[in-house]
């Protein structure tokens, strides 16, 4: 039972991943990409790890919807009226995929697995925030400074508009000339 | 268990009926023509029927799939969120990460409104799905640290064990600001009262604007489906669940569902439609920081009473 379970979320991923690039509608090629996610956090669901695998549930559908804004915005043919192929350098990609592949494959067969030791958490989820925040706090405490500041200097630098522009030269401005009015009333 | 299985929709269904024949009424009654009970309590049997007789409207290069995939996903997703929510002592599935299950499940709608606005190839079903979009970046930062403070309260992502915690003190007196935020994310999340830009009139209906008989209702009901699961997930997070006296807890659950879905209905009568570039700003500038020194204000009280 499990066992088919496994196989189908499994198929369902692998197709669905494949359907992406066969697709010719971003939009499409979006939504079938969030599939092969959900069929991966279903297997992952399978393990043991509730709380991993709601989180990717809920992450990628997020991730995905926003994904389309930006597939639909800046892909080609976003509705699929025009043709598009969305396959660049198809022959060097099949050799790197090739031996990818192979190299895993041959990798799953050949390496000695380990004897299991020990027996699972009694929660996943507290072990999980254990290995990840116990022992490590003060990297992972740096690690998300440093996205978070990652996220805020790619928005400075990507806006068109700085204080100045909002403001005026000195800062001083009474109101803020903004292109859309927000609901604060600064 | 099959039992069990089939009350939830049966109740969700119940539930959507009353919400419907509410809004009918306070409609009606703003509108200058006051309707009877029993007349708002046909009248959403009678829609019913009118858009499962009524023809489906298809409109050119449709993604009828796409489209179709929206609908069901959107009733789908409220009727799985709402699995977790305790009709009485129990959930129909109590899972261990029961806070995040409903979340996960609770935007499903980004993806169900943008691919029904998407669908029918129309301009405005476009903009509705989009501005969802945007309603979704604004109003699920202040819900997710709404319902993570109740989660910390309780020190579990376990709904019964959340319910539990509030057997002296209902969550909703220890965070009224996060109370305040999940309400308004409630309704913004089934774009629904001051959030319902996305299938306003001023486009036409919005992302439903090209949806016409059973189309039109399954989109509808899911659509007033999310907004009961949302509603009835507010009693176990911050109601008390089913504590309260004299009456049995399955019936505290049901009184106090009622009483929130009658506070979303009155509110959208009473306030008028909210602007996206409005809204987005007073959900990052007020309510992200709001409900941020809310968990940490819960947080502090955890530990003080020597939790964690």
């Amino acid at each position: 039972m499990v066992l088919a379970v496994f196989c189908v979320l499994s198929l369902l991923a692998i197709s669905s991943g494949v359907l992406v690039f066969v697709v010719d509608s971003m939009a499409r090629a979006t939504f079938c990409l969030l599939v092969s996610f959900l069929a991966v956090a279903a297997m992952v669901l399978m393990t043991g790890l509730a709380y991993l695998g709601v989180v990717i549930i809920l992450m990628m559908i997020i991730e995905m919807v926003i994904m389309a804004v930006f597939m639909v915005m800046f892909m080609m043919n976003p509705a699929g009226l025009m043709p598009m192929s969305m396959f660049h350098n198809t022959r060097g990609a099949a050799v790197i995929s090739g031996l990818v592949f192979t190299g895993l494959a041959a990798g799953i067969l050949v390496v000695d697995w380990p004897q299991r030791r020990g027996v699972p958490a009694p929660d996943p989820t507290v072990a999980l925030g254990e290995a990840l925040m116990g022992g490590h706090m003060l990297t992972m405490m740096t690690l998300g400074v440093t996205l978070f500041a990652t996220i805020v200097a790619t928005v400075v630098l990507s806006t068109g508009r700085g204080r100045y522009d909002r403001l005026g030269d000195d800062l001083d401005a009474e109101r803020a000339d903004d292109p859309a009015g927000g609901g604060v009333g600064r | 268990m099959s039992a069990t299985t089939l009350l939830l929709p049966a109740l969700m269904i119940a539930a959507v009926w009353f919400l419907a024949a509410l809004d009918g009424a306070l409609a009606g009654r703003a509108a200058g023509r006051p309707v009877g009970p029993a007349a708002a309590a046909v009248e959403p049997v009678r829609a019913t029927v009118r858009l499962l007789v009524g023809q489906r409207r298809s409109t050119l290069a449709a993604d009828g799939l796409l489209r179709w995939a929206g609908i069901v996903s959107l009733i789908v997703a409220a009727v799985l969120a709402a699995a977790v929510v305790p009709l009485g002592e129990r959930p129909l599935v109590d899972l261990s990460v029961g806070v995040v299950w409903f979340n996960a499940m609770e935007v499903v709608a980004w993806a169900a409104v943008w691919l029904v606005g998407w669908g029918p190839n129309g301009a405005l079903s476009l903009v509705g799905g989009y501005r969802f979009v945007a309603q979704g970046l604004s109003y699920e930062l202040p819900h997710m640290f709404a319902i993570i403070t109740a989660a910390l309260a309780a020190g579990s992502l376990r709904i019964t064990d959340i319910v539990d915690a509030q057997a002296g003190l209902w969550f909703v007196v220890l965070m009224p600001a996060a109370f305040v935020a999940y309400l308004l994310s409630a309704a913004a999340m089934a774009f629904w009262g001051p959030f319902d830009a996305p299938v306003a009139r001023d486009t036409a209906g919005g992302a439903g604007s090209e949806l016409a008989g059973v189309d039109r209702l399954l989109f509808a009901g899911g659509r007033r489906l999310l907004l009961v699961a949302a509603a009835a997930m507010a009693v176990p997070l911050f109601l008390g669940g089913g504590h309260g006296p004299w009456l049995p807890a399955w019936a505290w659950v049901l009184l106090k569902t009622a009483a929130v879905l009658v506070v979303l209905v009155w509110l959208r009568h009473r306030l008028p439609t909210i602007r996206m570039d409005r809204w987005a700003e007073i959900s990052w500038i007020v309510l992200v920081p709001l409900t941020i020194v809310q968990a940490l204000v819960v947080a502090l009280v955890v530990l003080a009473r020597g939790g964690m």
